[in-house]
């Protein structure tokens, strides 16, 4: 099948996370893979970023399929089951928003400037070496630690599905999937009225 | 003697379980599939030629390969 230029966006993904090891701010870069989908979805009623553009699923398929990192099982009933995809969706923002709160409250010189990265919304790791300060306010690169935090989580835990399950499982319970459908179906019933 | 007509295979996906990542189309040989309005994807019925690649790829295991009606 012929390659496109948006075939290739998994390398972007890939460097993304090698950033987040050298400077923390690159972390802010991520916020792309949260507009541009709701974007497209939004504007055109389409999940145009998950079935093109999305560079973590590419990176998935490329572990999980070519480099045979998968079992290539089907995933569990539950796991596609709407209850655990709106749940995981609500549950993401809820950590999301806490997030954004602490972040608040290292701008507003509440609270410090926590140079580590939660991983599973559980285990603190120290990421010092990735901070080399920053002529903004603290709170730019706690945002980044925080949002770094997500976007390391939530690979793991696509990895861990990637292995046990299909290559792109992460894409069955995706929170911004999850989302960008919820939205096209809201748009398509709008149009439907 | 009477000849055994045998109908062909085609792709069917459980729309409702489906969440429309796109991954079948991008493996499907004949373009069949498409994702509709961002919701579910959708077999062109014409073109499938029930190989089966989609339901292997397919993450949600949501798609099935089975004899289609006339």
């Amino acid at each position: 099948m012929k390659k496109h230029w948006y075939d290739y966006l998994w390398i972007l993904s890939l460097t993304y996370l090698v950033l987040g090891f050298f400077n923390i701010l690159f972390a802010w870069l991520g916020l792309l893979c949260f507009f541009i989908p709701l974007i497209i979805s939004v504007a055109k009623g389409t999940k145009g970023y998950c079935n093109r553009y999305c560079g973590r699923g590419q990176l998935f398929s490329l572990l999980g399929g070519n480099f045979g990192l998968s079992r290539k099982k089907d995933i569990p009933k539950w796991m596609k089951s709407k209850w655990f995809r709106y749940g995981f969706l609500i549950f993401f923002f809820i950590m999301f928003f806490q997030m954004l709160w602490n972040t608040w409250l290292v701008f507003s010189n509440v609270q410090d400037l926590k140079q580590v990265v939660t991983l599973l919304w559980t285990f603190k790791v120290p990421w010092h070496w990735a901070y080399h300060g920053t002529l903004l306010h603290p709170g730019v690169a706690q945002f980044a630690f925080g949002f770094y935090s997500v976007m390391l989580t939530s690979t793991i835990l696509g990895f861990f599905t990637m292995v046990l399950f299909k290559p792109r499982s992460w894409c069955v319970y995706c929170p911004m999937g999850t989302m960008t459908q919820l939205i096209c179906k809201a748009k398509q019933k709008g149009q439907a009225a | 003697m009477e000849k055994k007509i045998r109908k062909k295979k085609k792709a069917f996906v459980s729309a409702d379980d489906c969440v429309a990542c796109g991954c079948c189309l991008k493996v499907c040989p004949r373009n069949a599939i498409e994702i509709w309005h961002g919701i579910m994807a959708r077999v062109d019925m014409e073109r499938c030629i029930g190989c089966g690649k989609c339901a292997k790829e397919c993450p949600a295991s949501v798609i099935v390969i089975q004899e289609a009606e006339a």
